[in-house]
């Protein structure tokens, strides 16, 4: 009886989290009236808008990755190494973005970076771009943060360090030679993380007024018929992919398996 | 003047002094192993040699050269650590080569050098290996061969041997003082283990609540402790209480009889000192009318017997208290039985004075 009540729950589960995907997936492709098509991709990937809009939020999907590993793995590192009982400020700090609306955020840097203030980042679109990267790194900081310092957890920090200083390392071969390759899987997973919150961004790059994919997206939806519901399918897709990348590289990192 | 020269060290973590003024010379070539219980600092000195620490107040030379306030990676120190330390993520000759390639040495001579190195250690194909395919033996030969490869001037072991199995340890142990003296490098190493630092060291410096209680060769802090501290952690120790009859002439008596001691000791007549007697210098009589007049002997009962292989320890009971002795195992002698009414015999100048 047990068993059966498990099943019957796992597939009320499976029901209420796939139905809509399938419903949505099964929207997206009866454009062409009668039968199925893959013709909302199809103009999904002819429109150019879609093609600058994606492509803009992939580069800083990647410079906000390359931003964050590089404030927040020497930033972990350190911590852990020479500063644990900061820990709890750190902990608390990189919550922060979870419970600070990201449009309280976004108010707060209009403010202090408008072309009146002493950094005027917003006056160029160069500026604005570095502002949103930044804005981008602050949303993704409690995984990113995480990620790394689960990570970090899992090595001898101290020994690791100790024992490449002692062989003539510097900090910076230490980090970049030693700690960074032994927490790529960690950083990885913090970075497909990180991938899949700005590809799907929208209050930061619309309130900063830059070409991003979340504008994009709610644009299609407000205009467009069923070119969203196929919008939604391949963010999913990402998004999944992310995660299977993350699984992906655990599995082939060699040196983290255990011996049988 | 010493090549490695640590002068007046001390260290300090807030309000608690883990090194009070710690001096040590080690020769060119010497292997020195600091021996202590936990919390005696041996290892806190360890890591200011290495850098890891900075003395409080101290000086650390080597070969002349002031290193105390150079950092870590500019030493040319080679260390060797108890976790073994290896990188994860590199095969066992990169880890090998991971100093000379940070020293900019060419491709070619850092192959050269680390095939060297695995052949020192006895593992010559091993180098595509990563550590975790590898046992924990294996494993501290390779951070041995890694702390080599670039020819440090000193090479510090930090308890390399604490997380191997007895037999390895052994086996290890020697391993290590054999490659130590083919490459004549000055070499510190720390350990609680008493076996580790008598079996290896030139020379074995006790420390105990941050100082250094004696300095010697393994021979003299075994045989002639300078303090009740030394005698006690070095080896297993016996004690009993004797009351001085003639302090010059160094007479004593231990349970009402009379006991010569080689040397004159430093109390009053009618005082009562501390002696204490090594497993190994007491004798076992079965048959007390054996017993010839004019040696020391006290009469015991057996009261546990550890049949260990080659050794038999047996504790005994006496009215100065309980002594345990080392047998040598004999198959034609078994070991007494429990209960058995005995004597034990020791000379005077077996007897340690405790300070």
């Amino acid at each position: 009886m047990k068993r059966i009540l498990s099943w019957a729950a796992i597939a009320v589960g499976v029901v209420y989290f796939f139905l809509p995907l399938v419903g949505m997936l099964e929207f997206s492709l009866k454009m062409r009236r009668g039968e199925y098509s893959l013709d909302a991709y199809r103009s999904v990937m002819g429109d150019p808008q879609f093609q600058a809009t994606f492509g803009y939020s992939v580069l800083m999907a990647c410079l906000t990755i390359v931003f964050g590993v590089l404030v927040v793995v020497p930033t972990v590192f350190w911590v852990r190494l020479k500063l644990p009982r900061l820990r709890p400020f750190m902990e608390f700090i990189t919550l922060l973005p979870l419970v600070i609306p990201p449009i309280v955020i976004v108010f707060g840097y209009i403010r202090l970076f408008n072309t009146s203030s002493w950094l005027p980042l917003t006056g160029s679109a160069l500026g604005t771009d570095f502002l949103l990267m930044c804005g981008y790194a602050v949303l993704a900081l409690p995984y990113m943060y995480r990620a790394v310092d689960t990570g970090l957890a899992a090595i001898d920090l101290r020994t690791l360090t100790e024992a490449a200083q002692s062989l003539g390392a510097g900090w910076i071969t230490v980090l970049a030679r030693v700690i960074l390759p032994n927490v790529l899987v960690a950083v990885l997973s913090g970075a497909f993380l990180t991938f899949a919150i700005v590809i799907g961004e929208y209050v930061f790059a619309a309130l900063l007024d830059r070409p991003a994919f979340g504008p994009y997206l709610v644009w299609a939806g407000g205009n467009k018929a069923y070119e969203p519901a196929a919008l939604a399918v391949m963010t999913f897709a990402l998004t999944w992919a992310c995660m299977m990348l993350i699984q992906l590289a655990t599995k082939f990192s060699k040196h983290t398996r255990m011996p049988h | 003047m010493a090549y490695l020269d640590l002068t007046a060290l001390q260290k300090s973590f807030g309000a608690n002094q883990v090194v009070k003024s710690f001096d040590l010379g080690v020769a060119k070539g010497e292997f020195v192993s600091l021996l202590g219980p936990s919390g005696c600092g041996k290892t806190t000195v360890l890591r200011m040699v290495a850098g890891f620490e900075t003395p409080t107040v101290g000086a650390i030379k080597i070969d002349g050269q002031d290193v105390t306030h150079l950092r870590p990676n500019q030493r040319n120190i080679g260390m060797v650590f108890q976790a073994y330390a290896l990188f994860p993520n590199l095969t066992v000759a990169q880890n090998v080569g991971f100093g000379l390639k940070i020293a900019g040495v060419s491709a070619a001579e850092t192959a050269a050098r680390v095939a060297d190195m695995l052949a020192l250690i006895g593992l010559p194909d091993m180098g595509a290996r990563y550590p975790f395919q590898l046992s924990g033996g294996q494993q501290q030969r390779v951070a041995l061969a890694r702390a080599l490869a670039p020819r440090p001037r000193v090479l510090l072991l930090d308890e390399p041997l604490s997380a191997l199995d007895a037999k390895i340890r052994v086996s290890l142990r020697a391993e290590i003082r054999d490659i130590q003296r083919k490459l004549g490098i000055t070499t510190i190493f720390v350990t609680h283990d008493q076996e580790e630092a008598l079996s290896m060291s030139d020379r074995v410096v006790v420390m105990n609540g941050g100082r250094a209680e004696q300095v010697g060769a393994p021979f003299e802090i075994y045989n002639h402790p300078k303090t009740r501290f030394v005698a006690q952690f070095v080896g297993t120790l016996n004690t009993l209480d004797a009351i001085v009859i003639d302090p010059a002439g160094g007479e004593v008596t231990v349970q009402g009889q009379p006991l010569r001691l080689p040397q004159p000791i430093a109390a009053l007549r009618g005082a009562t000192v501390g002696l204490a007697l090594r497993p190994e210098v007491v004798h076992l009589e079965a048959d007390t009318a054996q017993i010839s007049r004019g040696d020391f002997a006290l009469p015991a009962r057996i009261a546990a017997v550890q049949f260990l292989g080659a050794v038999i320890r047996v504790k005994a009971e006496t009215a100065a208290g309980e002594i345990s002795l080392d047998l040598f195992n004999r198959p034609d002698a078994p070991p007494p039985p429990l209960g058995a009414e005995v004597a034990l015999r020791f000379r005077g100048q077996d007897v340690i004075v405790l300070a």
